[in-house]
């Protein structure tokens, strides 16, 4: 009944010694491994809360069968700085100091999802970043300050190159 | 690229302070109840009723309790006191014999894995009897009673100088407003754990510890000192965590295992799981002036509460007190009714019952204005209320109530440009289904008004504590932060008051008294206002130490701490009487909005572009939180104008699901632009009113108005779905 | 091993064979939906995402031939966008970024749903799926997949491989009618491609019947009416709008609580007759 296999965790290899069959990324991830940034809001790939990389795309954690997912490059919100405490990606920094963050429970997915989005475009429009967000539903803030803090961190990137 | 932050935040009143907890949530390390993990924990898991309407003949746990890893099953037989209830105790922690909604907790189970208690929950055999549902409002007056306390939640009426006064320009109409539900993106969660002291432990997302607290030790017949709960990070709350969900269950299944047990809703079963807004049909005839002066007023308002009381009993009054809006109106006779069916219970949802009347009155001051020949706008604005004026209630507005103030200047901001090329900016977006030719612009307005705190008599309170230790502050208070920002002010007001930059903000728990409830734009008043008095009272103590010196705080509080509580009352209100009248309100916020909306008329598909608004907010405290909740406030009102909807047949909800009850995403909200209008209000903290409502109250309006403008539809209901505007039973 | 992971084609078909009734795993987008709800228990499943012979866009002839475990992000843009570019628009609206990253071509056919994006332009476009099963490797045109709700004509142990789409010179288009602007199950859809070549008009629906739809008698009935060129067609409003009609009484829409039958005829008619308009322009 249950499955022993390891994942590649934010660079570091992590054993599950008894999952079992049917468990998501998601689960694994929060329950088993110890990395609850994650969040589960709809068990479905709706929400986005559960946003993580693997291997460097961006996914539903629910919707990835943990023990197939061996042999890829997981990265989850903890391990965007692992480092020094309270150290923040210009990203989060932006998210906290536009008021984009009300209850929080989407800001780990969302924070995902727009890393990756300024991974593949430095210069997105207004529509660009709100279509790269659309997986990401945020019940509190109606997106207004989100998209301040995109717009802020793309600002910033663009007068101090990275 | 890395910054680190530090400690440190400046802030006081009136600044865009950031909030303490920002950096934990941006990080992930913030911990919601959800979270939450404990050594030896098991999974717990309710088996709930798919029947609207039934008898339980029999339940059957053998077959779950065979299951291995399974740890407990209970039914209602091992419920001490099987009665909650916000207000009114008349819903049963595990249903008894009778099940009076689809979704009603039948037995709870706990386990050692979420699965296992899954399964186990499956495997209970419940022999119904299912009975004929009541589904229908306006049958529930007559029909024979489906709980003791008989099908009427409140019959209210409101009766105001001579309703046989009557001008010559009549308007009237009908109107729906369907289920919304709150939808927050933190499903319910908590942890309950038992304590060596007989009694146990909760952590919990929830609006009112103390509430709950009270609730858990009646159901458990534990007295209240041994229930103790505290706040698990709360992801969203809107209303829906007003009322217990989990908390008896899984306190339950901790005392009987005598091992922690936590519960974590999936979102199917959150949307079972609390209470949604009311759904609603009101008519309502106006009668005026020919020059729009409105004469007289009259509304029949149907609110369908659900199997279980709730909060429904407020509702209705809200419902009823404001219905006519924010106008004068001299002659009026208001019914309000909330029934019970079969149907979901509804309670609380940010608005509360205004939000449905709002709809309604705004419509028709849409009609009255053309049937008078008259701008909408100007309509507005010749029966708007002000401060002096009296309320359908009688009760005469003595604090501040700028309404024609909001709507001039939010009528008065720029329109927004047309819409980009692109087609992700036209209705449809990537769906692609319109071109430029087949998109209409269309324009709408509205005003609304509400209360700030609860009405009718009612005996509010909060408590807070301010203790300053070696210079250090801590501010304890129970108020629940669920998002709103409540914690950011909190030390905003400490570092106004005290003169301070740090600020510690304790975890909120049933150690210390009652804050109430996070609802109602009440917290602002009350616990700000609580925290302002503590650390005012805690300043008064400084200031006789420093003895006419300077205060200098950790000097002060080396040797010996400041640690003062106190209590904030708001003034006191009054029941209103057999016809509807009384002084029950405290204290009210209103706001304008403007929606421009581009639909495309043959489809019937719509997207809100722009929302301008004008919200009389008192005093502005912290900039960046009041913007937050009117843009999250507002996308709340689209999505009750145009997508949100819980669809329930036969007492049965179709769409319990994120892929069918549709919220608006980043590509369906419209961009926000507002003005704050600052009329500080008496006996309020620093004279701010509470902000989180008046935003979901005149948006959806404004939208709908919008949408009329630009098709012609006449859209009497919300949400409005592509078939009220394109039928498709004429050929285009 | 609950969990194969194959890295070729033959060792996944030997897995299915070695184990009746495994669960196909390709980019979970469906599955997992199952799984987290406890509606589907896994008890081997056999993950073909990672096998080569399943991947990768490539152009044979006059076609595109497009392995089946390609997510959607890779059709938006690229080689489908310039050759296929409905499939390319029809891409861009699978459920979201997060889905589109992992959800498959492959999954989508074999699931099978009526309001599956991609399959209207399949139908639109008369592509041919590609399989490879116990009983060795067939083609399996579009018209003959769809055998029901949520049914095709794959058999027990078969894999979807790969669908093979005509490169067709002409205008083609998507629309997809959703009541929210992202992450939408369609309440009916269109696709349609026009092939000027053999002056042909093809049409695919979605969402209106128990499969995805063709609407050959609208399709012949609109192309013997054009004035045809070289470069482009015209067709006048009034056939425009009868076309529309023809195509909207090819739907066999039903109720449900995401649109009623009615809406849905009368969507999929002003979808036919705005597609028809662009291509014609």
């Amino acid at each position: 009944m249950t499955e022993k296999y390891v994942l590649r965790v934010n660079g570091n290899e992590h054993p599950v010694a008894d999952g079992w069959l049917g468990e998501s990324l998601l689960f694994v991830l929060r329950e088993r491994l110890g990395f609850p940034g994650a969040k589960g809001g709809c068990e479905q790939g709706e929400c986005g809360s559960c946003s993580v990389l693997v291997d460097g795309t961006l996914v539903c954690a629910c919707l990835v069968l943990a023990a197939a997912a061996i042999d890829s490059e997981i990265v989850t919100i903890e391990g965007l700085q692992p480092n020094e405490r309270g150290a923040m990606s210009d990203v989060q920094r932006a998210f906290v100091e536009s008021g984009a963050v009300q209850c929080g429970f989407c800001t780990p997915g969302l924070i995902m999802a727009v890393h990756a989005l300024l991974e593949r475009d430095a210069t997105p429009t207004d529509l660009a970043i709100r279509e790269a967000i659309s997986g990401n539903l945020c019940r509190c803030t109606g997106y207004g300050r989100i998209l301040d803090a995109v717009e802020v961190t793309v600002s910033a990137r663009r007068d101090v190159p990275q | 690229m890395t910054v680190d932050i530090g400690t440190r935040a400046p802030g006081g009143i009136g600044q865009r302070a950031i909030r303490p907890d920002g950096i934990a949530k941006v990080r992930g390390e913030f911990s919601f109840a959800g979270d939450l993990w404990a050594e030896d924990m098991l999974w717990g898991q309710a088996l709930r009723s798919p029947h609207a309407s039934a008898r339980i003949r029999s339940i059957d746990i053998t077959p779950a309790l065979a299951i291995n890893g399974v740890q407990a099953v209970l039914t209602a037989d091992d419920v001490p006191c099987n009665r909650y209830g916000l207000e009114h105790r008349d819903q049963p922690v595990l249903a008894d014999d009778i099940v009076r909604y689809a979704g009603e907790p039948v037995a709870a189970v706990a386990a050692d894995h979420p699965d296992i208690a899954r399964r186990a929950c499956a495997a209970i055999v419940v022999d119904y009897e299912i009975l004929d549902p009541l589904v229908d409002p306006e049958r529930a007056g007559d029909a024979p009673d489906i709980h003791p306390d008989g099908n009427v939640f409140r019959d209210l009426v409101i009766r105001r100088g001579d309703p046989q006064v009557r001008g010559p320009i009549v308007v009237e109409g009908t109107y729906e407003i369907g289920m919304q539900d709150q939808a927050f993106m933190g499903p319910e969660a908590g942890l309950a754990s038992p304590a060596g002291d007989g009694g146990v432990d909760l952590v919990v997302s929830t609006q009112w510890l103390h509430n709950d607290r009270d609730q858990v030790a009646e159901c458990l017949g534990l007295p209240p000192e041994l229930v103790r709960l505290s706040l698990g990070g709360v992801g969203g709350a809107f209303g829906a965590r007003e009322d217990v969900s989990l908390h008896i269950h899984a306190c339950l299944l901790a005392t009987r295992t005598g091992r922690p047990v936590k519960i974590v809703y999936s979102r199917a079963e959150s949307f079972l799981g609390h209470v949604h807004r009311h759904p609603a049909r009101i008519w309502m005839r106006h009668t005026a002036h020919p020059d729009g002066e409105i004469v007289s007023f009259e509304s029949r308002i149907l609110l369908d509460g659900g199997a279980y009381r709730s909060s429904s009993f407020h509702v209705t009054a809200n419902a009823a007190c404001f219905a006519a809006g924010p106008y004068r109106v001299p002659n009026a006779h208001v019914h309000a009714v909330a029934v019970r069916t079969n149907n979901p219970p509804c309670g609380a949802m940010r608005g509360f019952g205004v939000v449905q009347s709002c709809f309604a009155h705004e419509a028709q001051m849409d009609r009255l204005a053309d049937a008078c020949g008259v701008d909408p706008i100007e309509l507005r604005l010749r029966n708007a209320l002000a401060p002096g004026d009296e309320l359908l209630t009688g009760q005469r507005i003595d604090g501040t109530l700028p309404v024609a103030d909001v709507i001039r200047k939010c009528a008065a901001m720029p329109l927004p440009p047309a819409p980009e090329a692109d087609v992700l900016a036209r209705p449809g977006g990537a769906g692609r289904t319109a071109d430029t030719e087949d998109v209409r612009r269309g324009i709408g307005f509205a005003v609304g008004f509400k209360n700030l705190m609860y009405a009718e008599g009612y005996m509010d309170g909060s408590i807070a504590r301010c203790r300053i230790d070696d210079g250090i502050v801590t501010i304890t208070c129970a108020a629940a932060e669920v998002g709103q920002g409540f914690v950011t002010l909190v030390q905003q007001i400490a570092r106004t008051v005290l003169g301070v930059d740090d600020v510690i903000v304790a975890p909120a728990d049933t150690t210390i008294g009652s804050a109430g409830s996070t609802s109602a734009s009440r917290q602002t008043m009350m616990s700000g206002g609580a925290v302002e008095k503590a650390c005012r009272a805690a300043w008064t103590e400084l200031v006789t130490r420093a003895g006419g010196g300077a205060v200098d705080v950790a000097a002060l509080t080396a040797m010996v701490p400041v640690d003062v509580t106190e209590e904030f009352h708001h003034r006191l209100t009054h029941p209103l009487d057999d016809n509807g009248q009384g002084d029950a309100h405290v204290s009210f916020a209103c706001a304008a909005h403007r929606a421009v909306v581009d639909v495309d008329p043959e489809l019937g598909l719509v997207r809100v572009v722009h929302l301008a608004t004008a919200q009389d907010v008192g005093k502005i405290l912290n900039p960046l939180q009041v913007t937050g909740q009117i843009e999250g406030g507002i996308a709340q009102g689209v999505g009750l104008a145009v997508m949100e909807e819980l669809i329930v047949e036969n007492g049965r909800v179709r769409n319990a699901s994120f892929t069918d009850y549709l919220i608006p995403t980043a590509l369906d909200s419209p961009t926000v632009s507002s003005v704050l209008i600052e009329e500080p209000e008496p006996g309020a903290p620093f004279g701010a009113k509470g902000v989180g409502e008046p935003p979901t109250i005149s948006s959806t309006p404004a939208i709908v108005a919008a949408i009329r403008a630009a098709t012609g539809a006449a859209c009497t209901r919300v949400p409005v779905r592509p078939r009220d505007i394109a039928p498709g039973d004429v050929a285009p | 091993m609950p969990v194969i992971v194959p890295d070729s084609l033959d060792a996944a078909l030997a897995a299915l064979a070695a184990h009746p009734g495994a669960t196909v795993l390709a980019g979970g987008t469906d599955l997992m939906v199952e799984v987290n709800d406890g509606r589907r228990s896994l008890a081997q499943v056999v993950a073909v995402s990672r096998v080569p012979e399943l991947a990768g866009v490539r152009v044979v002839g006059d076609r595109v031939v497009i392995g089946a475990a390609t997510p959607f992000a890779q059709l938006e843009a690229g080689t489908v966008a310039d050759l296929v570019p409905a499939l390319a628009y029809a891409a861009r609206t699978v459920g979201s970024p997060q889905i589109r990253n992992a959800a498959t071509i492959g999954g989508n056919l074999a699931t099978a749903s009526p309001a599956g994006d991609s399959l209207p332009v399949l139908v639109a476009l008369g592509a041919n799926v590609e399989s490879a099963g116990p009983n060795g490797r067939r083609v399996i045109p579009i018209a003959d997949f769809f055998t029901g709700p949520k049914r095709s004509a794959l058999q027990p142990g078969e894999l979807v491989t790969a669908v093979h789409v005509p490169v067709l010179r002409g205008h083609q288009d998507y629309l997809k009618v959703g009541v929210r602007n992202a992450m939408v199950i369609a309440v009916a859809s269109l696709a349609i491609a026009v092939d000027l070549d053999a002056r042909r008009i093809g049409v695919g629906l979605g969402s209106v019947g128990p499969t995805p739809l063709a609407a050959p008698d609208a399709c012949a009935w609109i192309a013997a009416r054009a004035n045809w060129r070289d470069d482009g067609f015209e067709v006048s409003e009034a056939d425009a709008l009868e076309f529309g009609a023809r195509v909207a009484a090819a739907a066999q829409p039903i109720d449900d609580h995401r649109g009623t039958a009615q809406y849905r005829r009368h969507a999929v008619g002003v979808i036919a007759r705005r597609a028809l308009r662009r291509c014609a322009a």
